[in-house]
């Protein structure tokens, strides 16, 4: 496994995260990501587990994009990935956002 | 060791009248003067579903007979040797799983109605012909030789696409996957492991002196510093 | 949520859940934010889920009180290990206290994980023990099976101790897989690729026509709910009956029979001749008119 975490400035959420969310299921080619919330409002934490080794570039990438389309500022995240391609990693992190904030919008 | 010479280190010569019909075992035996009831399989006997209705048959027939005679319970002594279940067809289509769950209730049946379980393993327990019923009584016992296992590691390798080796290597800093009735031991799984040299009527006495109808396997694995989560994981949800 | 029409089979064991209680009832133990995950795949260095691949919690059910357990077929077949199965055991555990109504188990398991196999099995051996001790309270235990992985090995087991076994014709039930078995036997006694036979040898429709299920329903959530509370309701107007000498002899009895009845049987139509007019149907009858065929009431 490879192990990582990111902090990304992110702006704020519209509204506080009251509850976490549990997004996805670990299996051979997807993943599941955890969202809670964290204590610096302008900080997206993002901490990556996968069992894919030397595709941490491309992970920074697929995040970083992430965290500019969001305002997921205070929010953290936890990703179990077990093999997810970039495309799925990013339509379940903004599934994951959905649940967490969609109804705040 | 043949059955003869096993049944008589365990029960003394001329200390049981076992019937041996083949491979499932009956009978009656002496432990400390009384009389116990001796029920289970041997030559590593695949459970199919004909072994199972022996092995239900006889446990009912105990309990049956104690409660019309209005004597106190007998204790049930479960001979365990089985390489697992049966794999066949026909038996799937039947509905083994359901055979075994069969056994299992007739089994906590003779617990609740105040037998005491002693398993003996002899030979081999493993996956779910040891489940069954061998893995259900109050106390388990494995005599020296005694094969415990799931699988074995050369298949486990195949399953999980993790080296043998490293299976090996792995297996020697943790009792949870690579087979031995030791592992079984140090998570609670096993409760006693008799030596060779043991005075083996005596350790049935005691067994069954100390018996706890309460599960107490995760607390044991535990204390054995075998399973360290099942016991606290387990409480962490029952006190939610 | 519960009035979408999902298919039990492909929704992951959370959706299952919270589309299967009343709506916002569920509270979860040991969630996912307590990352009680496997300590054993990770000293394998393989993927861990935050919940170990099983959702335990309370919620209600029409208004009753349940406790219920939904596995993860997608994580490593929903098997059981540490700490997953030390969920459900804590989950039976609490039903001894909490006294709900009923106790739902999602099954979809291949039985035990492999990767902590002793764990496992000692685990589901703790479970059988846990099952009997809450029916033993007059709590009744349910058991819904229409995952991917279905009910196998000790979990096969764990789901014929329950009172009710509500299955899906995708749905499967058995105690060897039949990868497995084909895998020791060879593929004469079992070819698991042939999936028409593989369902009517371990599916839903197979197992109903034996008695191994209680109750057959269509593959979508609602329907798995609707049965859930019918069952639920069924035990507060009617008390569990408890295993007594004289339930287990008549059991035996029929499983003895049922040996006699169908002595060389390989094949779910064998099965289906004795119960149905035209067995060759029975694959692809609804479940409305299996049901009415078999002659019982969903």
């Amino acid at each position: 496994m490879e192990k990582f975490t990111l902090a990304l400035p992110s702006s704020s959420p519209p509204l506080e995260v009251i509850r976490s969310t549990i997004c996805g299921v670990v299996s051979s080619g997807n993943l599941e990501i955890l969202v809670e919330s964290n204590p610096k409002s302008d900080v997206c934490t993002l901490v990556v587990n996968t069992s894919a080794h030397g595709f941490r570039e491309i992970w920074e990438a697929v995040l970083h994009d992430f965290a500019l389309r969001h305002p997921a500022g205070g929010l953290g995240f936890t990703i179990n990935d077990a093999g997810a391609t970039p495309a799925v990693v990013s339509l379940r992190l903004d599934q994951a956002f959905e649940i967490c904030c969609g109804e705040a919008k | 060791m043949n059955d003869q010479t096993i049944y008589d280190r365990l029960f003394g010569k001329g200390g049981h009248e076992l019937i041996f019909n083949g491979l499932f075992l009956q009978g009656t035996a002496r432990v400390g003067g009384q009389n116990v009831a001796v029920i289970g399989t041997r030559d590593h006997a695949a459970i199919d579903g004909s072994i199972a209705l022996q092995i239900t048959e006889a446990i009912l027939n105990v309990v049956r007979e104690d409660v019309a005679s209005r004597t106190s319970p007998r204790s049930i002594i479960l001979i365990a040797d089985t390489q697992g279940q049966a794999l066949s067809r026909h038996e799937e289509l039947l509905g083994l799983n359901g055979y075994f769950a069969h056994i299992v209730k007739c089994v906590d049946l003779a617990r609740r109605n105040g037998h005491k379980l002693l398993t003996i393993i002899n030979g081999e327990a493993v996956s779910g012909g040891f489940l069954s019923y061998g893995m259900m009584a109050d106390c388990i016992c494995a005599l020296p030789d005694a094969q415990v296992r799931v699988m074995d590691l050369r298949a486990m390798s195949r399953v999980t696409k993790i080296s043998l080796e490293r299976l090996e290597t792995l297996a020697k800093e943790s009792p949870v996957f690579a087979p031995g009735a030791e592992n079984f031991w140090r998570m609670g799984g096993i409760h006693e492991i008799w030596k060779e040299q043991d005075d083996w009527p005596q350790r049935i006495s005691n067994a069954l002196a100390h018996i706890t109808k309460a599960d107490a396997r995760a607390e044991i694995g535990l204390e054995r510093g075998g399973r360290h989560f099942a016991a606290p994981i387990s409480k962490l949800v029952a006190e939610a | 949520m519960s009035g979408l029409q999902i298919s039990f089979l492909e929704a992951s064991a959370r959706k299952r859940l919270i589309g299967l209680v009343d709506a916002n009832s569920f509270t979860e133990f040991c969630p996912p934010e307590m990352r009680k995950t496997s300590p054993h795949l990770a000293l394998l260095d393989i993927p861990l889920a935050l919940d170990d691949g099983v959702i335990v919690g309370a919620a209600t059910l029409a208004g009753h009180s349940i406790l219920i357990a939904a596995q993860e077929g997608r994580f490593y077949g929903g098997a059981v290990g540490e700490v997953h199965g030390a969920k459900i055991c804590g989950l039976l555990g609490k039903a001894l206290t909490d006294r709900p109504s009923a106790v739902l188990l999602l099954v979809d398991s291949g039985g035990v994980r492999l990767h902590e196999a002793n764990a496992g099995l000692i685990a589901i051996s703790e479970l059988v023990r846990s099952v009997l001790d809450v029916q033993a309270a007059g709590i009744p235990v349910f058991a819904l099976v229409g995952g991917s992985c279905g009910a196998f090995g000790g979990m096969g087991i764990v789901t014929r101790l329950c009172d009710e076994v509500v299955m899906s014709e995708q749905g499967r039930l058995g105690l060897s897989g039949p990868e497995v078995i084909e895998t020791v036997k060879g593929v004469e006694e079992f070819d698991s690729r042939d999936r028409a036979l593989v369902w009517r040898v371990t599916g839903g429709k197979l197992r109903r026509a034996v008695g191994e299920a209680t109750q057959l329903v269509d593959d979508l959530i609602p329907a798995f709910r609707s049965i859930a509370i019918k069952l639920t309701e069924k035990y507060q107007s009617q008390p569990l009956a408890s295993i007594d000498l004289d339930s287990l002899l008549e059991k035996q009895a029929e499983l003895v029979k049922r040996r006699a009845r169908f002595e060389r049987a390989r094949d779910g139509l064998e099965i289906w001749q004795e119960v149905f007019s035209e067995p060759s149907c029975v694959p692809d009858m609804t479940v409305a008119d299996f049901n009415r065929q078999l002659g019982v009431q969903a």
